[in-house]
């Protein structure tokens, strides 16, 4: 299937898994599960994907099935989100640690309790650490490319991690869109077969024998992580390699983070996910209504965080607010935080706010966000940060807040 | 000290073991904290000392007593509790 077709992010993510020819999917059928695993073992099953599905007992299973068949040297690919993911947990760390280049797709979706089933950050925020490179999409156009590049990515000698992709839940992953599909020669040429070395991969062949996951004593383990974190550094410059090669064959090209506006912005809101697009429409309207000089970041790499595209693009603002789809409870927001870390050894430091919005699957409206430029405005003119963190949706007569 | 496993020139991106032997690396004896000691005169030559240890670092010599490769020893005093002659004691290093 190439040309255009109106397909949900779902789809399109099953779509780019098979235009990248991925030779295992391993996955746990039930909920959270999402459509693009049925897609995936019914391309499979009709034979327009030469591919092994693995249906595993629960996702702990399946993200074992993963990193076995990544260890025979296939590219391997699953999904899953909320409670499934946090099953995944462990296993997550011993893909990143394995150095394994696993590609997994992330729906994004509260984690219980409160039992939802709707769209934020928390569950992928819970796997922030574990090595995996994050990458978070708006639109699902941007979900199939990024599968497409995340194996490269994943797959590229510097990096040699994992990666999520991450796009909200229902938002994305139930809705629609006009989608731009390329032909598998073209993705053919810009990923090609995924080829490890038995003597630098995590890669079992009978010709080099070696034991992975076996004890790794004090003397060396600080090392390994160093690696690990090192990797995380390079990524940032293959992620941009290739999105660059991406935009040379496809037309499209994401970056590390979006910058909307942001040149002569007072007040530059940061945000990832859907959430973005319907701020880029308020400021639009902004600037158009009262002529407000304000801009929206997009951060579309979480880990690696891009702290220099951070810097660059707040060099001259007033005011950064960050609006948060997840919290960090007993603190407050974890996207919040990474953004202080990075301003605060900077010489120019911003007035910074902290916004959580979006929770449990709630609406950011056009008027959510209205409000919070209108406080971040307020905080550039008076130079005065009125409260610390702001529940920006909260209904706070309900908790008396 | 034990000697290094992994050096700067064959530093690996993950701890996987391509060489067998590695452990011979990673002295675990220097976990202990009680050693074992035999005590020839009461030992009768059973072998239970070396059938129950889970590290295998108990050897038979050439007269048939038993040795204890202190290397790996982790001290956890199974021989002892085992020794049916009471021949092995455990003493603070």
């Amino acid at each position: 299937m190439t040309g255009q077709r109106l397909m949900s992010a779902n789809r399109a993510v099953a779509e780019a898994v098979k235009l990248s020819e991925a030779k295992v999917v391993s996955a746990y059928p039930i909920t959270p599960q999402t459509s693009i695993v049925e897609y995936l073992s019914e391309f499979i099953a009709k034979g327009d994907m030469d591919a092994e599905f693995i249906q595993a007992e629960s996702e702990f299973g399946a993200m074992s099935a993963c990193i076995g068949a990544s260890s025979v040297g296939a590219r391997v690919f699953t999904a899953s989100c909320s409670q499934g993911l946090a099953l995944m947990h462990e296993l997550n760390y011993v893909a990143a640690g394995l150095r394994l280049p696993i590609v997994m797709a992330v729906t994004n979706r509260q984690l219980s309790q409160p039992l939802g089933m709707w769209c934020d950050h928390s569950d992928a925020m819970g796997e922030r650490d574990a090595g995996w490179i994050q990458i978070y999409v708006e639109t699902c156009q941007e979900a199939l490319d990024t599968v497409i590049q995340a194996f490269k990515i994943a797959e590229h000698k510097d990096v040699l991690l994992p990666v999520m992709v991450c796009f909200d839940g229902f938002i994305l992953s139930h809705t629609s869109e006009n989608i731009k599909i390329p032909s598998q020669e073209a993705v053919r040429k810009f990923l090609p077969a995924y080829k490890p070395d038995a003597d630098y991969h995590t890669l079992m062949d009978t010709k080099k024998p070696l034991a992975a996951g076996g004890g790794c004593p004090p003397a060396y383990g600080t090392e390994f992580d160093f690696k690990k974190f090192e990797a995380q550094e390079k990524a940032k410059e293959v992620i941009r390699k290739v999105d660059q090669e991406f935009a040379d064959s496809f037309g499209r090209q994401y970056g590390l983070v979006e910058a909307y506006r942001c040149d002569d912005a007072d007040v530059v809101l940061i945000a990832m996910g859907t959430v973005v697009g319907t701020a880029k429409e308020v400021v639009d309207k902004m600037r158009e209504e009262k002529g407000w000089p304000v801009g929206v970041l997009k951060l579309r790499s979480y880990r690696p965080f891009p702290k220099e595209d951070v810097l660059k693009a707040t060099a001259h603002a007033k005011v950064v607010a960050v609006l948060n789809r997840a919290i960090s409870y007993g603190v407050g927001t974890p996207v919040y935080s990474d953004v202080a870390a990075t301003l605060y050894g900077n010489s120019h430091r911003p007035i910074l706010l902290n916004f959580i919005a979006g929770m449990g699957g709630r609406d950011v409206t056009q008027k959510t966000i209205a409000a919070v430029f209108e406080k971040a405005k307020k905080s550039a003119d008076t130079g005065k940060v009125e409260s610390e963190l702001e529940w920006a949706d909260l209904n706070k007569a309900l908790v008396g807040a | 000290m034990s000697k290094p496993y992994w050096t700067k020139e064959n530093f690996p991106i993950t701890p996987n073991i391509r060489n067998p032997g590695g452990s011979l690396c990673f002295k675990s004896g220097a976990w202990r904290t009680l050693k074992p000691v035999i005590i020839i005169e009461k030992c009768n030559k059973c072998g239970l000392c070396q059938v129950y240890c889970p590290d295998g670092v108990v050897r038979k010599r050439k007269d048939g007593t038993y040795e204890i490769d202190l290397d790996y020893c982790k001290g956890c005093g199974i021989c002892a509790n085992e020794c049916p002659k009471a021949a092995i004691k455990m003493v603070v290093e």
